[in-house]
């Protein structure tokens, strides 16, 4: 059964806490962010998605996996919007679905080198998985 | 002065010195750090939203444990504070109902923010001071040019974790004058290294580390501190070619507890 996109979207807005709405569309967030060379929906466009309710491409986007959630944005937006919060509901709403977690732990020994702290790994597992 | 201390996962294994010269600084500086029993993993990162409870129990418990003791709850790891930090916020928040719903699953405890948590960094400045450890100083680190990465999550959210200004910090660079070196201040040292992404995109930390120690290198530096032990891995692992140390390492030297 398809789900309501604009229930899907109402439900990020509740659960990240973020008014799209306050949006005034500066791009500071996306300015700021050190992953924007690597994403393919910015954070800018994420609260824009989210507010009109073309979320699809969002959850179905490596952009998702790719905020490190550094909290730049959250602290440097003029309007107190906070993308980061929306972008991590968004990756919720993907990974909670049966079978979605982004990595899994047997994927985990051959990213591995010698010197990467323990921090590095469950920082990644609480991102990427349920 | 005692206080509960929460080490983390990666403080009793690959960031050992950032550990060991933490609990013999303060020891040294009149403080005993007593380790929680029992801590669990406080899972590197916050998870933002609100209707994730479950993984932000372990933080809980750690809080309701100093709370118990009437001890702030110290730790020294970036990604350990921002978590203790933020859970902290979260459970002081009646406006979401978060707090209520993880009072319902810890009765008969119950706990509502009464925690002070502090990074390593706030005891030294708050309650030893700078002054103080100035004093203690017997190897003064005199004429070195020492820059500090704050990286993201020793300052961000700024208003949860209310360290010290979001964009124009100093706690670390008045610990190096404390030390008797001197501070070295550069643009990038408030962004971020990559973090996490070392695991699946490890050209993308390559990029974000390198522009931090080349924009410190520019003006100066000839080492660079940290309170993090990814900020510490990233740095290390895409070149750096002049130390990168921890924090409570330059501290240990200049009190003479380390070589």
């Amino acid at each position: 059964m398809e789900k309501d996109n604009k229930k899907v979207c109402d439900e990020i807005v509740r659960r990240s806490g973020v008014n799209p709405r306050k949006c005034m569309k500066c791009g500071k967030c996306s300015g700021t962010c050190p992953a924007y060379d690597e994403m393919e929906y910015h954070p800018h466009q994420f609260v824009y998605m989210v507010e009109t309710g073309d979320i699809e491409p969002l959850l179905k986007s490596k952009s998702i996996y790719r905020c490190l959630t550094c909290f730049a944005c959250v602290d440097r937006c003029p309007r107190g919007v906070e993308p980061a919060k929306l972008i991590e509901a968004v990756r919720l709403e993907a990974v909670r679905a049966q079978g979605n977690n982004h990595l899994k732990p047997d994927q985990i020994p051959e990213l591995l080198d010698e010197d990467m702290p323990q921090q590095a790994i469950v920082s990644a597992l609480r991102k990427y998985t349920k | 002065m005692k206080a509960s201390y929460f080490p983390g996962c990666t403080l009793k294994t690959k960031a050992k010195d950032l550990d060991i010269y933490a609990r013999k600084c303060a020891e040294v500086l009149g403080v005993t750090l007593e380790e929680i029993d029992n801590w669990q993993c406080c899972g590197g990162v916050f998870t933002t939203s609100n209707d994730e409870l479950a993984t932000k129990l372990s933080s809980v418990r750690a809080l309701i444990h100093a709370s118990k003791k009437n001890q702030p709850l110290v730790s020294v790891c970036s990604g350990c504070h921002n978590v203790l930090k933020q859970t902290n916020a979260m459970m002081k928040d009646q406006t979401i109902d978060a707090s209520s719903r993880v009072n319902n699953y810890i009765a008969p405890d119950s706990y509502n923010g009464e925690t002070e948590v502090l990074h390593y960094l706030e005891l030294l400045r708050d309650k030893i001071g700078f002054d103080k450890i100035k004093e203690k100083v017997v190897s003064p680190l005199t004429g070195k040019k020492i820059a500090a990465y704050y990286g993201c999550l020793l300052l961000r959210p700024g208003k949860v974790m209310a360290m010290d200004d979001v964009e124009n910090p100093s706690i670390i660079e008045d610990l190096i004058s404390a030390l008797g070196a001197e501070p070295v201040k550069y643009a990038y040292r408030n962004e971020c290294c990559g973090g996490y992404i070392a695991l699946e995109s490890s050209g993308l930390a390559k990029a974000k580390s390198q522009k931090v120690v080349e924009n410190a290198k520019e003006k100066g530096a000839e080492m660079i501190i940290t309170a993090c032990p990814l900020c510490l891995y990233n740095l290390k692992k895409n070149g750096a070619d002049i130390s990168i140390v921890y924090f409570t390492e330059l501290l240990a030297q200049a009190l003479g507890i380390k070589e």
